[in-house]
């Protein structure tokens, strides 16, 4: 797969089809992967890759690189897929600078899952049906998949392109029983105390190193509301714990109905908080209230929270019924 | 030393965001008829209910409101035809969003009241500081830094 993304790469830097390409390189470890642009064969020969541990989505990145001049190959997983058409409907993405080339993807591996799980030193990685096998200092070492993969490669959405130029490897579809919203209707069960210890359990550890706001692709402002210093959220408070709850609200809330479900915001979470569970709340509650809805998956349908109907749900849904619908 | 009953009883903060066409109106009109209701709404006139940002409602807890409610015209009435509809919308989500943090979901409401209900606002008011009373002060959405 690697030597046939970067035979293709290289064929089209060659022909001056693309000028950049949009790819992964190695990090200090083999796995910290990071999104990297290469702009010639023997960059391409020394440090591209893709390999289980490619996570990162490298959506957000074509907002700049489209604009820099001339064309940039982008290597898009299935996932980064969506968020690309997501960008694109938004007209954040110039599209004629960009060349899509989908790659198939079969679940990426969490690094910190690896070394949780006991795997440590590891040099390199190979995916020999459901298992891992990593090479690592103290020799191979085997491991399930369901154990290592990132949680939203665990119910992934959909393994189809929604948007590509051409593709590597074969095209898959969406699966509509992958079971993502199992989590967020487990906490809607509990009782309005659970979820409160539950999600102060969780929020309490935030740091507001925001990192979850600068990866995600359908956070894109230039100017973020988050930003003022005069807000009293702009970092964490010390004080009380309100700056986490109407951080994390705002955030998800900032993305409703244009969240993709990518997960970057918790793959990248150095405190391990479940933000997906936030985004999939709204995700789940539009598909309930105002009909299925993905986004990204077209360019043209209005984002749930941009229209309305007549007939929509009065807000008085969630104070007769709560969390139990 | 004698302890002075009513001191002691919970006076809440309530915070309701009226738009101008039609709920403030309807407040106005409350008042114009003597219609009794508690001093402890405190109202915010907005030019529409989908004027309101979801960070109102989270500012208006945070600097002590112990419930917030959302009073618009009725759907179909909006002065800008429209603007209730994108109100409704968010605000259902939001809701849903802060009974699932596990903030108690009967602090916030949303309501449409027209220029003509005056006695529809005293009655929604009186019942939602009701609701607040008995659910006692917002502690889950707070701010010490924000208390007197």
């Amino acid at each position: 797969m690697q030597a046939m993304m970067i035979a293709r790469a290289k064929e089209l830097l060659e022909s001056g089809a693309v000028d950049r390409v949009l790819g992964w390189k190695t990090g200090e470890f083999v796995y910290d992967v990071t999104p990297a642009v290469f702009t010639s064969a023997e960059e391409l020969d020394a440090g591209f890759v893709y390999d289980e541990f490619c996570g990162p989505n490298l959506s957000k990145y074509l907002i700049s690189e489209s604009r820099k001049g001339g064309k940039v190959l982008a290597f898009l997983k299935p996932c980064d897929t969506y968020s690309f058409n997501q960008l694109l409907k938004e007209h954040r993405i110039l599209r004629e600078n960009v060349y899509v080339i989908g790659v198939a993807c079969e679940g990426k591996t969490d690094g910190e899952m690896l070394k949780a799980a006991g795997i440590k030193g590891i040099t390199g990685i190979r995916s020999e049906g459901g298992s891992l096998v990593a090479d690592t200092l103290y020799g191979e070492k085997t491991v399930k998949k369901a154990d290592v993969l990132h949680e939203r490669c665990l119910c992934c959405k959909s393994k189809k392109h929604v948007v590509y130029d051409e593709l590597i490897g074969e095209e898959g579809e969406p699966d509509p029983g992958c079971g993502r919203f199992d989590m967020v209707e487990k906490i809607e069960a509990m009782t309005a105390d659970e979820r409160f210890a539950f999600w102060r359990g969780e929020l309490s550890r935030c740091i507001r190193c925001n990192a979850c706001r600068n990866v995600c692709p359908a956070c894109s402002c230039e100017k973020c509301v988050f930003d003022n210093d005069a807000s009293g959220i702009a970092q964490k408070a010390a004080a009380d714990d309100f700056e986490e709850n109407m951080f994390h609200i705002i955030r998800a809330f900032h993305v409703a109905g244009r969240c993709t479900d990518c997960g970057e915001c918790s793959r990248v979470c150095p405190q391990h908080i479940p933000l997906h569970l936030l985004n999939r709340k709204f995700i789940h509650d539009i598909n309930r209230f105002y009909g299925e809805y993905q986004a990204g998956e077209d360019t043209d349908s209005r984002a749930p929270l941009n229209t309305y109907s007549t007939g929509d749900v009065e807000p008085s849904i969630v104070y007769e019924k709560g969390g139990n619908r | 030393m004698q302890v002075n009953e009513s001191a002691k009883q919970f006076k809440p903060t309530i915070v309701a965001f009226c738009c101008n066409w039609c709920s403030y109106a309807g407040a106005d009109l409350a008042g114009t008829n003597r219609l009794n209701y508690p001093a402890d709404v405190k109202i915010i006139r907005v030019p529409c209910s989908c004027r309101v940002n979801p960070m109102f409602i989270l500012r208006a807890f945070q600097r002590g409101a112990d419930g917030v409610i959302l009073c618009g015209c009725h759907p179909g009435d909006c002065h800008y035809t429209t603007g209730n509809y994108y109100a409704r919308r968010r605000m259902t989500l939001l809701f849903s969003m802060l009974d699932y943090l596990g903030i108690e979901k009967e602090r916030t409401r949303v309501e449409w009241v027209s220029a003509a209900e005056g006695a529809k606002f005293a009655a929604t008011m009186n019942e939602f500081v009701e609701t607040i009373v008995r659910l006692g002060e917002n502690k889950r959405l707070g701010d010490l830094r924000c208390k007197q």
